[in-house]
């Protein structure tokens, strides 16, 4: 049992609870505290420090990962919930040769990155925009990016390196 | 960390039930994108939390033999917009909730906590409205059912008790076989934006007559409504082009159901001018005139840093029309999709202003200059 202290200053015990989920592949057993953010988990027990802390309100998109495939804020996501799924962070699109995944790639060609804080994020979402096995226009991108927030490059390179990959050529 | 004292994922309906009624402290937890919001803000911190979120029974959409729609409260924005019997059956309400938030957002909100947070703002409310849907709400004294209209008691209130649980969304078949609507969220931004006003208009049309209807039909209604929709944004146009020919020729308006969200402190129907319109002619320019003057007399919009009472005001009276023409012409197999997106039509507008002041500065220059061409009028050259 572990003691916690609230912001309040009270003293309360909360047990930790086993988790069990894959994480960019190994299926991971975990001891979490019900009120930790898959955030902060994925953050500070795993060490996959390419997932974001942006807003924490799911405005910015700076920590989203894919929950079984799907991309979701992981600081509006309580890691209890994440029992028994496949997460996806940045880190797991390394393949065993060390080249990297082809979103990853149309990034770098396209110069889409710049102080690179949106970018983990971004990576995902074009991981699930392939994923999805269809082809999307600009416009398309435009909305689908949408929950992702990007203070340096206005986008473009950025649309521009998804329609590289998910675009209509 | 989110500042909670304890924390429940419930097995099902049942068991979150049982222990929101012994827990009086235990709020439920569907989402999560409000719930975690309002305890990142510091708001109901130390309170403890009973998870829905992995009880399968909530999720998914179905229809029923007599023709029930049956949305689950825990079903994602995502998964109503791409739900089939959705898409179907309801487009406009797919439409609405696919405008919340943003995509990932919308992986995680649910349809249910969008009701039950009681916003006025929220996206599904105005159509859910218009809908007459009924809630089921289940508690440790049994269930009972709710119309959505009398739902809400105030900014944030609704009737649900702290112990219940919305179990289901019902749709009945008389309250959307052969209707066709329309959602328009007006914000800002086309994204991660909270609705500054939402209408959602639906109507029921009725044939007046087949062979009229068929005339009316290859009356060019398409092009008409091009015409009207830029009237919107100039008035001078209408005045030259004389009264257009509005779409719906030949039909009636056998219903007409108009919900609005930030026009009073809850999400609202305007049943007075309902019943104005009930019957009409759909291709009758007095049902845009009837809306006008007379769905301000039933809201209660207020002004906020978002936008002043006045400008609601404006926003209610013309979503309403455009929502009502776009649910006319989806009635008649011409609506276009994606018409809901308010800003692509204020972006046309904005086109069109900025074609306008670029002849006018021409005009301004060509005066400065003697009347001589300043080379600089043709059509925003010198903007480019």
């Amino acid at each position: 049992m572990a003691v916690k202290t609230l912001a309040a200053g009270k003293a309360v015990s909360i047990m930790l609870e086993i988790v069990h989920m894959t994480v960019n592949g190994e299926e991971k057993e975990l001891a979490v505290d019900p009120r930790e953010s898959l955030l902060d988990t994925l953050r500070n027990r795993l060490n996959l420090t390419s997932v974001k802390r942006g807003c924490g309100v799911g405005e910015c998109g700076a920590c989203t990962v894919l929950i079984d495939g799907t991309a979701v804020d992981s600081c509006l996501y309580l890691t209890m919930w994440a029992e028994g799924k496949h997460i996806l962070t940045v880190e797991g699109l390394k393949s065993p040769s060390g080249e990297l995944n082809e979103v990853q790639q149309a990034f770098v060609d396209e110069a889409a990155v710049q102080c690179g804080f949106c970018t983990p994020g971004l990576i995902l979402t074009g991981v699930e925009l392939v994923n999805s096995g269809r082809k999307y226009t600009r416009e398309e991108l435009r909305k689908l990016i949408s929950g992702h927030l990007c203070r340096c490059t206005g986008y473009e390179n950025i649309l521009n390196a998804l329609e590289k990959v998910v675009g209509y050529h | 960390m989110y500042d909670i004292e304890n924390y429940y994922e419930a097995k099902s309906v049942e068991d979150a039930i049982a222990h929101l009624a012994a827990d009086e402290k235990a709020e439920v937890i569907a989402g999560g994108t409000d719930v975690l919001v309002k305890l990142r803000a510091g708001k109901d911190v130390g309170c403890d939390l009973v998870s829905i979120h992995e009880i399968p029974e909530l999720k998914g959409v179905d229809r029923l033999t007599d023709g029930t729609i049956v949305i689950g409260p825990a079903t994602c924005f995502t998964d109503i917009t791409n739900d089939p019997i959705i898409q179907e059956r309801l487009p406009y309400l797919g439409e609405a909730v696919d405008t919340v938030g943003g995509p990932q957002i919308r992986n995680m909100g649910t349809i249910g906590g969008n009701l039950c947070n009681g916003a006025t703002s929220a996206d599904s409310g105005a159509t859910m409205q218009t809908l007459d849907a009924t809630l089921v709400l289940q508690g440790p004294e049994g269930s009972r059912e709710v119309p959505v209209t009398e739902f809400y008691t105030g900014p944030g209130r609704t009737v649900r008790k702290r112990d219940e649980v919305l179990i289901a969304i019902l749709v009945k078949p008389e309250d959307y076989i052969g209707y066709s609507g329309c959602y328009i969220k007006y914000g800002k931004r086309r994204s991660m934006e909270i609705a500054t006003l939402g209408c959602c208009v639906r109507v029921k049309l009725e044939a007046v007559d087949a062979k009229q209807a068929e005339a009316g039909e290859t009356g060019g209604t398409q092009d008409s409504s091009t015409t009207r929709r830029e009237d919107a944004a100039s008035t001078e146009q209408k005045d030259a082009a004389g009264s257009p020919a509005l779409p719906g020729a030949g039909f009636s308006l056998a219903d007409v159901r108009i919900g609005y969200g930030v026009a009073a402190p809850t999400p609202i129907r305007c049943r007075k001018t309902e019943q104005m319109l009930k019957g009409m002619s759909a291709d009758d320019p007095a049902i845009y005139d009837i809306i006008a003057t007379h769905v301000e007399e039933e809201v209660h919009p207020r002004s906020s840093w978002r936008a002043s009472k006045e400008f609601r005001v404006q926003l209610i009276r013309e979503m309403a029309k455009r929502a009502l023409e776009q649910a006319i012409l989806r009635g008649i197999g011409k609506g276009t999709p994606g018409a809901g997106d308010f800003l692509p039509v204020e972006l046309e507008g904005k086109q069109k202003m900025r074609e306008t002041m670029t002849q006018d500065t021409a005009e301004v220059a060509r005066t400065a200059d003697g009347g001589k061409d300043t080379g600089c009028g043709k059509g925003g050259e010198h903007h480019a």
